[in-house]
């Protein structure tokens, strides 16, 4: 069923993970994004590999998440490596076959991208799984204050995506009760061609937009009557405050960084 | 003396429908809340009453009369904040009002609104979900709990303004029940604990009973204003502007017509009880 | 002769996840051509997934449903056909609503139906007389109507397919006391003009005990009981004790007859209530 699925895949915990400030796990996500593709060579590429696996352990979150966060993007880490292994052409030959050259480097190149990828995506992944969307919401909104200056609406951009998240489950469940209420009416959703399928939708969708704009218009009479008047002077219940687990996160991420440099200085650059 | 808390004099309110033309939703219409005041709003669907209803909190201003709220006039634009502070709303749709994805960060939302300091906010929001009975639920994810739960969230979210008065456009319209003796549970707790006034609009007339006074609005007048006794007494002409009067007033009337010598201004099943023991025994 | 029989129909949700739930367990229903059924129970009771199960909306995990003694599951593809058979309207039907008019969304059934566009055409004037919706609203948009006639409109898009079953999920939600009159009363109407089975769900013990001939009272689950209007209210202590309410008058009465009186307890309409009364003065007097 469509309300089985949980939108930013939020695991409650009390691990120092769950504890960071958010905006302090953003951060040092961006900057763990960076060092990998600073990462020269295999060593150092598997060492960000092992620092996100510990990452996963601190967290107690199941290293199994990783394997299913990747589902969706096999076809990317396949298209990369298949695109190196055939167009990086250096170092010692090893395949050869009419027009088909596979040399040595392309090889190490295409683990090298694929690996990044993967802990790329289990990096960006541990965040969400740590942190709750409302204070994901909340820690991009603090850092990007600093953007209101140069008048991006900043908090607007946070309110949309709380009343997003807010709002996702509950059209899920009035999608369903829609499709049910035109399905006891014999709307057929399952069988012809695309075009059928298509049409078939219209009975659907016009039925949500509509109370989606009603919806939009009591959920803005109701943030009316609750004082709400944009971002200016709002004080928050929950104040972002840096604590000693952001500190101690933010060296291990330091040291982390300086290890990639160093191992890309040791051994031999592959890219 | 109880001084009044909402002032409504000479409201006349019209708005301009797709077609162009003017359409009167009352006129001249005059009403007040008193201090501590339980009032039930009752009307069919089109009556006025959430139009008038929205004239409390500054939502809608009035096009003739003045809407004196608090000791603010709701014309004076300044003071449009001090007044939705100090009158909150809550709405029929509990899906509709609930902003964020946390119970308690939902009931913290007009404090940040309101610019509270942090470690108030915190108190406030604690004390309000406590006053609902909802603060297990605070870390909860709002669509997950029941259509009663949802709308004592909604109530907790006005409460930690600590407003003087609540209005509530039929709270109790989409809840089972259970949820309806939920929602009216926790607005007579209100009353007897915080001293909150109260206004409910709403269609059920068991609520309406329960209440202090009963306004019955029909195109756009005040048919009645007095107590539910009396109010309900009037059982031919409730019925006729398409409202309803309890069972047991209804019985009562039921007898009279026959005959029988009863009291007219019985509203709930004890009196009528005891009324009949008395004439059967 | 029954039109719906159920034989141990039980569903599971979310089988085998931490998510698991019992929704309805083991129900045995039989419900005859031409009854006028009124069902309650609390929410979560099970009675949205049993009437979902009548249509064929959702499949048994377990047991047979039947229609016309035909077993609904028997083959899949011809699932279509039963819900044509037992027609079912949602709670706030008019959330559905999508055609330009109101001509167009109460033919969207009948369409669905494969039927020709004269028959279409004669069902849908059919179907709006018996809602009570004017002529002229016909060709309006549904989207310009009033609340009201919005959901009459939804209702006739139902009443269009010519249901041998006609079950409604809480009809009157949300409506006035006028408006909730309205719909009651039109379903009455069509109840005893075209003698079809509704089923019809309800909060409302005030509302079951004036217009349904029989109530199925649902708990946790089970059918908690199922029997005439007068067998139901009999057990009125049972029903409240499963916390649901019932009619004021009914405590009233009872109330009475707790008292020594000689009345019925389980009185459930206030002309009863007054009859009695009245025959216990003259009693008195005389």
């Amino acid at each position: 069923m469509l309300k089985d699925i949980t939108i930013g895949q939020y695991f409650p915990g009390t691990s120092p993970m769950h504890k960071m400030d958010p905006r302090m796990k953003i951060s040092l996500t961006f900057l763990y994004i960076i060092a990998l593709f600073l990462a020269k060579n295999i060593a150092a590429v598997g060492f960000g590999a092992v620092f996100v696996i510990v990452c996963y352990w601190i967290s107690k979150i199941p290293l199994n998440m990783i394997i299913k966060s990747l589902k969706p993007i096999v076809p990317i880490i396949i298209f990369t490596s298949v695109l190196n292994v055939f167009f990086v052409e250096s170092g010692e030959l090893l395949f050869e076959w009419k027009f088909i050259h596979i040399y040595r480097d392309g090889i190490i190149v295409s683990i090298l991208m694929s690996m990044r990828i993967i802990c790329l995506i289990a990096g960006t992944g541990l965040l969400t799984y740590t942190t709750s969307p409302i204070s994901l919401t909340d820690g991009i909104e603090r850092l990007l204050g600093p953007l209101k200056k140069i008048k991006v609406p900043v908090h607007e951009i946070a309110m949309m995506m709380t009343i997003a998240l807010r709002f996702i489950p509950t059209l899920i469940e009035e999608t369903e009760k829609i499709m049910s209420a035109q399905k006891a009416r014999g709307a057929d959703l399952e069988s012809g061609g695309i075009v059928d399928r298509a049409k078939a939708l219209i009975p659907i969708l016009i039925p949500l937009f509509i109370s989606s704009f009603r919806r939009a218009d009591e959920l803005a009479l109701a943030m009316e009557c609750r004082c709400y008047r944009g971002g200016e002077g709002r004080t928050r219940m929950k104040v972002l405050k840096y604590t000693f687990v952001d500190f101690v996160a933010l060296g291990l991420v330091v040291v982390f960084t300086a290890g990639i440099m160093g191992l890309n200085f040791a051994l031999p650059t592959v890219m | 003396m109880l001084n009044n808390i909402i002032d409504a004099e000479k409201l006349s309110f019209a708005y301009i429908d797709d077609d162009g033309k003017n359409i009167d939703v009352f006129k001249n219409l005059s009403i007040s809340i008193k201090e501590g005041e339980l009032v039930a709003v009752l009307g069919h669907n089109g009556s006025g009453k959430s139009t008038l209803a929205k004239h409390f909190n500054a939502i809608l201003i009035p096009n003739e009369g003045e809407c004196t709220v608090v000791g603010y006039n709701t014309k004076d634009e300044d003071s449009v904040y001090d007044i939705r502070q100090n009158v909150g709303m809550v709405f029929q749709n509990p899906d509709n009002q609930i902003v964020a994805t946390v119970v308690e960060e939902d009931v913290a939302f007009a404090l940040e609104n309101m610019g509270v300091p942090s470690g108030e906010i915190r108190q406030r929001v604690d004390e309000a979900l406590e006053a609902v009975r909802m603060e297990k639920y605070k870390l909860h994810a709002p669509h997950r709990l029941s259509g009663g739960q949802k709308q004592r969230i909604a109530i907790a979210g006005v409460i930690a303004m600590r407003p003087k008065c609540i209005i509530l456009d039929e709270p109790t319209a989409m809840l089972d029940p259970r949820g309806r003796k939920e929602v009216m549970e926790t607005i007579k707790m209100l009353r007897e604990k915080y001293h909150i006034t109260i206004v409910i609009i709403t269609h059920y007339m068991d609520e309406a009973a329960q209440c202090d006074r009963v306004v019955v609005i029909d195109k756009g007048k005040i048919l009645y204003n007095a107590t539910p006794k009396e109010v309900f007494s009037h059982v031919e002409e409730i019925k006729k502007v398409g409202l309803d009067v309890p069972q047991a007033t209804e019985l009562a009337y039921e007898l009279r017509k026959a005959g029988v010598k009863i009291r007219s201004d019985i509203i709930t099943e004890e009196e009528c009880v005891e009324e009949l023991t008395k004439l059967l025994s | 002769m029954s039109v719906i029989k159920t034989e141990g129909l039980t569903h599971v949700y979310s089988m085998g996840t931490p998510f698991q739930k019992t929704a309805i367990e083991n129900i045995n229903l039989e419900i005859n051509e031409g009854e006028f059924i009124g069902l309650i129970g609390h929410t979560g009771s099970g009675k949205s997934t049993l009437i979902q199960h009548l249509n064929g909306l959702l499949e048994p995990t377990e047991g047979k449903i039947y229609i016309d003694n035909e077993d609904m599951w028997a083959d899949k593809s011809k699932i279509r056909d039963f819900r044509f058979k037992v027609g079912l309207v949602f709670q706030y039907p008019e959330y559905q609503l999508f055609e330009e008019t109101v001509y167009k969304d109460i033919a969207f059934g009948p369409k669905n139906m494969g039927l020709d566009e004269k028959e279409i055409e004669k069902r849908v004037f059919e179907s709006a007389i018996s809602v009570g919706l004017a002529p002229e609203l016909i060709e309006k948009s549904p989207f310009e109507l009033s609340g009201g006639q919005k959901r009459r409109v939804a209702i006739a898009g139902v009443l269009a397919m010519e249901p041998r079953v006609l079950i409604l999920d809480e009809p009157t939600a949300g409506l006035d006391p006028y408006g909730r009159e309205v719909i009651l009363n039109l379903i009455k109407k069509y109840h005893e003009e075209k003698n079809k089975t509704i089923i019809w769900v309800s909060h409302s013990m005030e509302d079951i005990a004036r217009f349904a001939e029989k109530v199925l009272v649902m708990n946790e689950s089970k059918i908690f009981s199922f029997g005439t209007v007068e067998e139901v209210f009999r057990n009125n202590k049972e029903i409240e004790n499963i916390g649901l309410s019932i009619p004021q008058i009914t405590k009233i009465s009872r109330s009475l007859s707790e008292k020594g009186l000689e009345i019925d307890s389980g009185i459930f309409n206030v002309e009863a209530a007054r009859d009695s009364i009245l025959k216990l003065l003259k009693k008195k007097e005389g």
